[in-house]
């Protein structure tokens, strides 16, 4: 359905959306790449001009990158980990028939909305403060000293934070996965003789292999840029300081905003290694 | 008044023609089929006439005047869609009434154009409900009636009623008729049954690959068809094409005999061969024949009461006078 | 095909969903309670459920010291905002490639949502520099852009699956109907697409509320919105529990309440539509 008229329309009602976010991923980009080559400090002199990739090589040989680095993948990884495998669970047991269902979906699913600062604070104080926190007066009911979760498990206790929030997401999307599976393939199995365990593995977890994959692509992608979490909890101090938030501290915090711009340049080119398996993703599903 | 004629009309999407440099005039008040099977070109051709896609090259005048150029809306003509298209959100007189709105039509005279399509379709009753509220026929009327409150110079179907079942088809097919009878509008109307085309045209145009393979009324084409297409397409069951020697008899690279054209018996005849499927309507029998030496498979139309069964070896005469003959080109022979 | 389940299953089941279910619930209805509690009450040992004395107090407190109104403002202003932006400037571009799809909208389309991707820590310097310049720091209008730039790929992405479920028949009757392109887009496809255009500004409203990057670091007093509110009280001399929880109740029961409603947009919005 198209004709010149309409073809020359489209370009027109298309133009500001693209127009708009090519200003808005170029233009930053280009002056981040600008400064991640000069010595640039606002505070402290200014533009004091070109270095090359002098701080390129100095991000990542700082004491503070490679840590950064190992916090990053470790929060990554343990909140994926956490969550597909609670997601899997969760959604296979809120697929099961029961009373209640929808209200049992709403609140698994509450979690996601609360805002970052607001669940990052809660379970600061409320939860993981050593003398006040619930956990604190659970540990006592028990007999054990409390734990100072923030400093002594610092990295756990994020992790759990962003658990919690992302678990749903998760939940949700692999609930809807599990939905779309046809239940006469599983029957078909039941027929042949598969137990149950069997057909969860035989049939179930492969129809859930992509929304696995779409879960962990994107999951990964927000959490590459988890701030609010640690900038509200730790302030990324006992050995949780990310890369995202190490240069936060580059640029706003110490203001060295050539040697943050440099880190800012690594953070695009990991972010981009995980987006372009993601949109290969997304990119089959609009063929179809 | 509804005369269109296509003068020398290309259509190319990217580097792929698909209809090559095609000459066709339709006279007005005439209903004009184009039948086809799927991929042919013919709904892209309706929408050409429609100007829902641009020409490549070529011309289109409607009465005369040139209309290459112009959009859609006002060309004067109206289109019903396959899927009926009725705006869900409106209700039935807003749907019939959507067209005069967009032309300004004064409401009196709207409301006046709508209780006489109401009326002639029967959807008095209805014309308050939703079209999610009303069943297939129901939603092809109201299609019909958003159509007809125009008075367009012609009306375009494309394919109409192959999203309803048959009995309604039948049904729907007859009003459409009665319709073209009662307006006398060109009509041009696309599908790719030809029972469709056979039955309710004025003039048949006979698509394959974007290229026209006959012109003519129902019995030119199913009497003297052009072409071995044009004699396998029009015609069910299809036309027995028999190669050979046998077609070497009658001097012609092919021939095609119809169905309904062969006496059959179970003692002697020219043919023989044996019943593989008998199907019985009722009215006839349609006998499915291998091993007949003559072609792969073979049909052939019998009276309802004929009782061959699986296996059974059959003889079979044709009727010497309606053998259509064919050369290698697949061109007639006459 | 559903099947009969035994009784005892079904309520194994239920039993084990509706734990799981409160426990993941548990930090919201606990905060939730404690905002009803006194300070002294909130940090009691042991904790107390439901058995104490029911008060609004820390409901007004947080309400007349800390300016909460305009925090809350603010959170309107830029979550409406931004989403409303969005979406005036996302229909007619989802509109050329529903409808008028070419070799190229798979790609542009794909690349619009490979620019959501991008870190936002990557470009935080070079925005705070042209919000400096362009004195947009600290307002709500550079918060409104901003925003609207982060979710516009969400936002076409939404709109652009609604109506590619919208047959373009319908479209064609219209125009020949008679209908403009702007009587097209404004009598047939908005009407028609209202459930999807809802559900788009309601994802886009959740997420823009929470978003907690830019709200941070683009603000300071006057245009802050409820993320920054609420950050505020991670210093240790804000830290009354109850109040604390007043604030974070207030914060987010607004859009829980929206969130509960776009449950099924979720996913298929936050996944570009790879899962269904």
């Amino acid at each position: 359905m198209a004709t010149q008229h309409s073809r020359s329309a489209a370009r027109v009602m298309m133009a500001p959306a693209v127009v708009l976010l090519l200003g808005w991923m170029l233009v930053p980009l280009i002056m981040t790449l600008y400064f991640s080559f000069k010595q640039y400090l606002p505070l402290r002199g200014g533009d004091l001009g070109w270095v090359g990739l002098d701080n390129y090589v100095r991000f990542v040989t700082s004491s503070a990158f490679w840590p950064s680095v190992v916090t990053t993948l470790a929060i990554v990884g343990g909140v994926l980990l956490i969550t597909v495998v609670f997601g899997v669970l969760l959604a296979v047991l809120l697929n099961q028939p029961m009373w209640g269902q929808g209200i049992v979906r709403i609140l698994v699913i509450a979690p996601f909305f609360v805002m970052p600062t607001v669940s990052a604070l809660v379970w600061k104080n409320m939860f993981m403060d050593p003398v006040n926190g619930l956990f604190a007066h659970l540990w006592k009911f028990f007999g054990a000293a409390p734990v100072e979760w923030l400093s002594q498990a610092s990295m756990t206790s994020i992790t759990m934070i962003v658990s919690w929030q992302w678990l749903p997401f998760a939940t949700l999307i692999l609930l809807t996965a599990i939905q779309s599976l046809d239940s006469e393939q599983l029957e078909a199995a039941e027929m042949d003789g598969a137990p149950p365990l069997s057909r969860f593995a035989y049939i179930t977890l492969p129809h859930l292999g992509r929304a696995i994959t779409v879960v962990i692509l994107i999951q990964t992608i927000f959490l590459l840029s988890i701030f609010a979490e640690i900038f509200v909890t730790t302030q990324g101090s006992f050995g949780t300081r990310t890369l995202t938030y190490l240069i936060y501290q580059r640029v706003l915090e110490s203001q060295n905003v050539g040697l943050g711009s440099a880190g800012g340049v690594y953070a695009i080119i990991l972010a981009n290694i995980v987006a372009i398996f993601l949109m290969r993703i997304v990119g089959k599903n609009l063929d179809a | 008044m509804g005369q269109i004629q296509l003068n020398q009309v290309t259509k190319r999407f990217g580097s792929v023609e698909v209809i090559p440099p095609l000459d066709l005039t339709i006279e007005d008040g005439e209903f004009c089929v184009f039948v086809g099977p799927s991929g042919c070109g013919k709904s892209t051709l309706l929408r050409l006439i429609a100007g829902l896609e641009d020409v490549s090259s070529g011309h289109i005048s409607i009465d005369g005047v040139d209309a290459t150029e112009t959009p859609p809306a006002k060309r004067g003509l109206a289109m019903v869609f396959q899927s009926y298209a009725l705006y869900p959100h409106m209700s039935v007189r807003k749907n019939i009434a959507f067209p005069m709105r967009m032309a300004g039509i004064d409401e009196a005279e709207q409301n006046r154009r709508i209780e006489a399509a109401a009326k002639a379709l029967n959807l008095t009753d209805y014309l308050e409900r939703r079209p999610g509220q009303l069943s297939g026929g129901q939603r092809q009327r109201v299609a019909i009636g958003r159509a007809i409150v125009r008075e367009p110079a012609a009306f375009l179907f494309d394919e109409p009623l192959s999203n309803l079942d048959a009995a309604l088809r039948v049904g729907m097919r007859l009003e459409i008729s009665e319709l073209h009878e009662r307006l006398e509008t060109t009509m041009i109307y696309v599908t790719h049954d030809q029972v469709e085309a056979m039955t309710m045209a004025d003039k048949i145009v006979v698509l394959r690959a974007g290229v026209i393979e006959q012109v003519g009324s129902p019995l030119e084409l199913y009497h003297a068809p052009r072409n071995q297409f044009v004699a396998g397409f029009i015609g069910s069951p299809k036309m027995n094409f028999i190669e050979g020697p046998e077609a070497a008899k009658h001097g012609a690279h092919t021939i095609g005999i119809r169905p309904e054209h062969i006496a059959v018996s179970a003692e002697s005849g020219p043919w023989s061969g044996v019943v593989s499927v008998s199907e019985h309507l009722g009215s006839d029998t349609f006998l499915h024949v291998h091993d007949t030496g003559l072609a792969e498979s073979f049909t052939v139309r019998a009276d309802g009461e004929v009782n061959f069964r699986h296996g059974d070896r059959i003889y079979m005469t044709p009727r010497e006078d309606v053998i259509h003959k064919f050369d290698a080109k697949g061109l007639r022979i006459d | 095909m559903a099947r009969a389940v035994t009784k005892n299953r079904k309520i194994i089941n239920t039993a084990a969903a509706w734990a799981v279910g409160l426990l993941i619930f548990f930090p919201i209805l606990w905060t939730v309670l404690t905002s009803f509690k006194t300070e002294a009450t909130a940090i009691a040992d042991p904790p107390v459920f439901l058995a104490f004395d029911w008060t609004l107090e820390n409901y007004s407190v947080v309400m007349e010291r800390s300016d909460y109104m305009r925090f809350l403002w603010n959170s309107v202003i830029i979550a409406g905002g931004s989403t409303i932006l969005g979406i005036i400037i996302a229909v007619p571009a989802a509109w050329s490639m529903a409808f008028v799809p070419s070799k190229r909208t798979k790609d542009i389309l794909l690349w619009m949502l490979s620019t959501k991707m991008l870190p936002a820590v990557g470009v935080l310097y070079p925005i705070y520099l042209m919000f400096i310049e362009l004195g947009l720091l600290d307002t709500q209008f550079g918060l409104v852009i901003v925003l609207m730039l982060i979710n516009l790929p969400i936002i076409v992405w939404m709109l652009y699956t609604y109506f590619k479920e919208i047959p373009g028949e319908i479209l064609e009757a219209a125009r020949m109907d008679g209908a403009s392109l702007r009587e097209e887009v404004l009598y047939i496809l908005t009407p028609m697409a209202i459930p999807g255009i809802a559900s788009t500004l309601l994802l886009n409203v959740i997420l823009a509320w929470n978003e907690a990057f830019w709200t941070l670091n683009l603000t300071a007093a006057q245009a802050a919105p409820l993320t920054a509110f609420i950050a505020s009280y991670s210093s240790p001399e804000g830290l009354f529990y109850a109040k604390l929880s007043a604030a974070s109740t207030m914060a987010i029961a607004p859009i829980l309440v929206l969130g509960w409603f776009s449950q099924k947009q979720l996913v298929s919005g936050l996944t570009f539509g790879a899962v269904k």
